[in-house]
């Protein structure tokens, strides 16, 4: 097994640019909060390869997978949340998209 | 061999992934996701972490995504006819594709410059058993605050959805009580 670091950092760099333009440019908040999971999605990778990469016999580096384990957690937390806060904004205003929901503005 | 299996995974959580965000059907973006997870944790157990690779495909393929399914058809949104943003979006983004490819490509070019240290063999870095010691000795701490945030989120969610049908006053009743 030879591949190295900056492989897996590349494919996460890929997923989280993929995820952050996303966010930016599509209006839907559903899909929205989706490419913020790939985001985190990428975080998870690229701190997988780091605790991988850094591990010796001695030191099993398991930092970082720990660290991805509080990630998923969050994650799951965060997605039931969000999407809670669209299911009420769905009911009050009949819709999903981002920019029609400019209430507080006028 | 292993690399082949590298690069088709990667490509394959690369190429959902981009179609998450094109696919115009929400419900479609769902089920790309679905490939694109599965595909991650195949690259989670090309590391290693063969327990985070489990966790990944029942938390997020598992829960998340039948979350947002489920979302997805409760509100059953109309389907987008065009995906063009707006004008300051595509500068932004113009402008966010610039320095994440000079981040991305920068990356990329020093692969070959610096290769990477000998890997020493951790064949018992990825079990579930060190994921117990570590949470329950080093992250004691996260641990307990991650189970009180997950009480916070649900007595939150809880909350969020129930139908709230108190009748506010209006601003003259207040005025006259």
């Amino acid at each position: 097994m030879n591949m190295d670091l900056n492989a897996y950092l590349t494919v996460a760099g890929i997923i989280f640019s993929i995820g952050f333009f996303g966010v930016l440019l599509r209006r839907n908040a559903l899909v929205m909060l989706m490419c913020l999971e790939l985001m985190l999605n990428a975080s998870n990778i690229a701190l997988v390869a780091y605790s991988r990469y850094n591990a010796t016999e001695q030191n099993q580096m398991m930092d970082g997978n720990t660290f991805v384990f509080f990630i998923i957690t969050v994650a799951a937390a965060e997605v039931a949340v969000g999407l809670a806060i669209i299911v009420q904004l769905f009911r009050k205003t009949r819709t999903v998209m981002a920019d029609e929901l400019n209430t507080l503005r006028d | 061999m292993l690399d082949i299996i590298f690069y088709i995974f990667a490509a394959l959580t690369i190429l959902s992934a981009i179609l998450v965000p094109v696919s115009r059907n929400p419900v479609n973006g769902a089920m790309f996701m679905i490939v694109s997870f599965v595909s991650t944790a195949c690259l989670y157990v090309l590391l290693n972490a063969y327990f985070l690779a489990v966790l990944q495909i029942l938390v997020y393929a598992g829960a998340i995504i039948v979350l947002f399914l489920f979302i997805i058809m409760l509100l059953n949104v109309e389907q987008v006819k065009t995906l063009r943003p707006s004008f300051f979006s595509q500068i932004a983004g113009l402008l966010a594709l610039c320095i994440l490819s000079l981040g991305v490509g920068s990356l990329f070019l020093s692969g070959s410059a610096n290769p990477s240290p000998e890997l020493a063999v951790s064949a018992g870095s990825g079990i579930a058993r060190n994921f117990g010691y570590m949470l329950f000795t080093k992250y004691m701490l996260p641990f307990q605050v991650s189970g009180f945030m997950l009480l916070v989120s649900m007595i939150g969610v809880i909350l969020l959805s129930k139908k709230i049908n108190v009748e506010v006053p209006s601003r003259k009743e207040q005025g006259d009580a």
